[in-house]
């Protein structure tokens, strides 16, 4: 299916079709119930005390001065931490509250429980805190140095990924690479960008009669933070309960724990319910963003434009703390020469500890980053052959059983060629209307009408793996429940999946719809009395919790089978459920409700995928990735090249969603994806001056606003993974990895500059400071 | 102080008001409307527009005490308890909710534009909307909805 119109909510609410969403009454009336939100009877404000240097010695902390304010019922520090002092998703080395030495401006040092925010805004200033400032660590290249200051005891390096396809290194470590007719190369720079989700961090905790304690609160993945939370709290697993609150956005930015423990401890300690809120300013220091990249990539090239060899460097700044790091470098490099067929690639990648802020998960997950470098050296490429950048591409577009450079072999539909070509048909964007300041660059700022003003076409193509990698035990869990309430058939489903805006919730009612053929379905709060679903990362969870929950309904659907014959039972392919009936063929055998009675039926089930491999760490040779994604772009931009202001005309959006199990939410992704890359292109970055940020505010961070958006046209496929359920493949990060390089190309097309970094500013885009120089203030 | 104001039609009184406390705070912590969102709370986000006298502001930018004796309309208020306003429910049709977070304030902005300009532009829109950021649909099914609801407004 192609579809380049957009969907009105229509249908019966099965797959294929986009109903509305069960959450969304509530939400147009403001009545859903976020983690902002939510009160209670006696409780008290939260609030943390964060360090303002990026690195200082922790001389000594006195919070006695807080606890004498009335009002103010608690104020901890690391010595209250009865658990697990440090935390952290994949390597736990980030305290929970900082003893010893701080290593990011930001760092929670205490917290204080109090009656009301301005009481506990007071206690935290009443707080006496001695820090010994040292020299921060901020250059991620520098900082591998050996005569680096250390980060952490035990080095800079977080992981160093190292690939090697078809090469071998000299004996001083060079890789030996082919002589090629053509060789570009460039230096790329990626500046920091944030999630920007708009429910700050935010939640309750209510101290238990057990000893143990229950929170409410927005996160990506309630098992990750429980199996963390308790670690802290030094309780058992089953002491802390969590469930899930409305989640305002996430991109990433909910993987990591925020004011989870934090919460924890002062209820316990206070033994009243305890409410934490970021705000704004603090969210900005509360979670980790994507990383900043400094990539050297040489591409070498035949004559005809056909890739030799790609030979890449990538350094992550990873910052304070390991988060997720070691997973997004091995992204970065895996992924790291894009959806390209090329028989000889030598990548190495580093991703490396700094007192900047940490750095982890965010929407493309390492992937983003390389795009912006592979694609601007493909255009580099096609400009130095005198090739269409399509057309280079296209002649060297990865197709099914091609290998990537990890050695796996690409299975299941790989349309990279039919993208690109497809975004390069669409008809162009159409010409500016004159005497309408609103369409120009600058806007109603009335910065120009129109003199200086020069369009351009740019082109960018991205590949991205979906759900978890390397041999993680990668597995959702879903519980559904099939009985009459009310005289009525009704299916229920259970699961520990996270909603974070992306649509799970409808799209978990549409499959039960469809494989029970029930039109009546509920949804129970997600939770941690559930078994584990994983994260909502990693475009996985339409797959993973789609994949259990159509799991436990087949269980369901034997189920009933069996209580129709024992014949039925032993062949359950032969019947459908449909519209309450049990069909064999086009005859009705059963009526579903008459077979479920006064006995529910109920069915949990596991869903893993298929396995996958560790990467050799001397070659980065295996089969590391479960699934391949890919979206293109094409951006079309009028650019003042004399003020450096750019307007994005319309941007235009190809991709291959295997199975689109809800259009709607499909366009609402690659829409919402492709305006996260436009951000990363213009407008947004975390600006960071010797480890101090300079800009924590929507103020002064930028993201896309309407005005900032262009129209998007979509291009919908749906070529089906046999290996997937349904055939989906997953939606939500892919468009987000292209759409930066397309703009910046449009840029370079306008402009005829080099423009190596993003976000782009006005001095670049109008040449004032020479391209991929730093800016006067930057670090 | 005491606050005495209008919210949603009903007159409220509210007791301890702290003098430098937010409109926004007064209406989410302490009349239990947390409708109208704190995303940013500092007037750049547009999460927490409400109407003040029937014109739209951030409520995060206006001193409880400036409300004293005006009327308040809030998204909860905007449609009867069992019915929607057509803004509320072009938004659901036409899949211009994601997270949500933005959608309170924006079905206020949308509400406004509509009463001052039923018939939009493209461009009308953009510009009416440039203050409510969203960081989920990258605006397109917004606009949908917009144009939806006015479409269905001049039906009626």
């Amino acid at each position: 299916m192609t579809t380049t119109r957009t969907h009105a909510a229509t249908g019966t609410g099965r797959i294929g079709d986009s109903p509305i969403r069960p959450d969304g009454l509530l939400k147009v009336r403001g009545e859903f119930a976020y983690s902002s939100d939510l009160w209670t009877e006696g409780m008290l404000w939260g609030a943390t005390l964060r360090s303002p240097h990026p690195r200082a010695r922790l001389v000594r902390i006195d919070v006695t001065p807080a606890l004498r304010l009335p009002g103010v019922h608690a104020a901890l520090t690391h010595v209250d931490v009865p658990g697990a002092k440090c935390y952290g998703l994949e390597h736990p080395d980030q305290p929970v509250l900082a003893f010893d030495e701080v290593r990011y401006q930001g760092e929670p040092v205490a917290l204080v429980a109090a009656d009301d925010p301005e009481t506990a805004r007071r206690a935290l200033a009443a707080i006496e805190v001695e820090y010994e400032p040292l020299p921060p660590v901020v250059d991620a290249e520098a900082a591998l140095r050996p005569d680096s200051d250390l980060v952490h005891p035990g080095g800079n390096l977080v992981r160093h990924v190292r690939i090697r396809k078809g090469v071998h290194d000299t004996p001083d470590g060079v890789p030996e690479l082919p002589e090629a007719d053509v060789v570009v190369s460039g230096e790329y720079r990626v500046g920091m960008q944030d999630q920007g989700f708009l429910g700050p961090e935010s939640g309750l905790a209510i101290p238990a009669a057990d000893g143990g304690v229950d929170l409410y609160v927005a996160t990506q993945w309630l098992h990750g933070d429980r199996r963390q939370v308790a670690a802290s709290l030094g309780l058992p697993p089953e002491k802390v309960r969590l469930t899930l609150a409305g989640v305002g956005g996430a991109f990433g930015g909910r993987e990591d724990l925020s004011m989870q423990i934090h919460a924890c401890l002062l209820a316990l300690r206070t033994g009243r319910p305890v409410k934490m809120v970021y705000s704004r300013e603090e969210s900005f220091f509360g979670h980790v963003h994507r990383h900043p990249a400094v990539m050297r990539y040489r591409h070498g090239a035949r004559r005809d434009g056909q890739l030799l060899w790609v030979r890449a460097e990538i350094v992550l700044d990873g910052g304070a703390y390991a988060s997720t790091s070691a997973a997004v470098i091995a992204n970065a490099t895996t992924l790291g020469i894009g959806p390209y067929r090329v028989p000889y690639v030598a990548v190495d990648g580093w991703a490396v500890y700094t007192n900047n802020p940490p750095c982890g998960a965010m929407r493309g997950f390492g992937a983003v980053q390389a795009c912006f470098a592979y694609e601007s050296q493909m255009d580099k490429l096609a400009a130095a052959l005198g090739l269409d950048p399509v057309e280079i591409r296209v002649r060297n577009a990865l197709r099914t059983g091609d290998t990537m450079p990890t050695g796996q072999v690409v299975e299941g539909p790989a349309p990279v060629a039919e993208l690109l070509r497809r975004v390069q048909a669409a008809p162009p964007a159409p010409p500016t209307p004159t005497g309408d300041l609103r369409h120009l660059p600058g806007g109603v700022g009335n910065t120009t009408h129109g003199e200086g003003v020069v369009r351009g076409v740019g082109y960018g193509i991205g590949i991205k793996n979906v759900c978890f990698s390397e041999g993680f035990d990668d597995y959702a869990t879903a519980r559904v429940r099939l009985e009459l309430i009310g005289g009525e058939l009704t299916a229920s489903v259970h699961t520990a999946a996270v909603e974070v805006g992306q649509g799970l919730v409808t799209v978990q009612e549409q499959i039960v719809r469809t494989e029970l053929g029930v039109d009546r379905v509920t949804l129970r709060t997600a939770d941690t009395s559930v078994g584990d679903a994983g994260s909502s990362s990693a475009s996985r969870q339409t797959f993973m919790t789609g994949g259990a929950i159509k799991a436990a309904c087949e269980q369901v659907r034997q189920q009933v089978l069996s209580r129709l014959s024992s014949a039925a039972a032993a062949n359950p392919a032969a019947y459908r459920f449909v519209e309450g009936k049990v069909l064999a063929g086009t005859e009705v055998v059963a009526d579903l409700a008459e077979l479920v009675g006064d006995q529910p039926v109920e069915a949990t089930a596991e869903f893993r995928h298929r396995p996958t491999q560790p990467l050799d760490p001397q070659t980065g040779q295996g089969d590391a990735h479960v699934q391949y994604a890919f979206a293109a772009h094409r951006a079309t931009v009028d650019v003042d090249t004399e003020l450096g202001l750019v307007k994005v005309v319309e941007i235009v959006t190809a991709q291959d969603v295997g199975r689109a199990i809800n259009p709607q939410a499909v366009e609402g992704q690659i829409q919402g994806g492709t305006t996260q890359g436009l951000g990363l292109a213009l407008l947004e970055e975390i600006q960071v001056s010797n480890g101090v940020v300079l800009n924590p505010s929507f103020t002064d961070y930028l993201i896309p606003t309407i005005a900032d958006t262009p129209p998007m046209r979509l291009e919908i496929l749906e070529l089906g993974d046999p290996q997937a359920p349904y055939g989906l493949r997953g939606v939500g990060e892919p468009p987000t990895i292209s759409s930066t390089p397309a703009i910046v190309a449009a840029v370079r097309a306008a402009t005829g500059r080099e423009l190596t970094r993003v976000p782009l500013r006005p001095e670049h885009i109008a040449g004032v400071t020479a391209a991929g120089e730093p800016s006067p203030g930057e670090r | 102080m005491h606050l005495n104001c209008v919210v949603n039609g009903e007159p409220r009184q509210v007791d301890n008001v702290w003098p430098g406390e937010s409109l926004l705070y007064t209406l989410r912590e302490r009349m239990g409307l947390p409708g109208s969102k704190n995303a940013c709370e500092q007037g750049e986000c547009g999460s927490c527009t409400v109407y003040l006298d029937e014109v739209p502001v951030c409520a995060c930018l206006v001193p409880a005490g400036q409300a004293q004796g005006r009327r308040v309309r809030t998204v909860e208020g905007l449609a009867e308890a069992t019915q929607l306003d057509p803004v509320q429910r072009a938004f659901l049709e036409a899949g211009a909710v994601q997270c949500g977070f933005c959608t309170p304030g924006l079905i206020i902005t949308v509400h406004d534009l509509l009463r001052r300009n039923p018939r939009p532009t493209d461009e009308d829109i953009r510009e009416a909307l440039a203050g409510n950021l969203c960081r989920c649909t990258g605006y397109e099914k917004i606009l949908d909805a917009v144009r939806l609801a006015a479409a269905e407004s001049e039906v009626r």
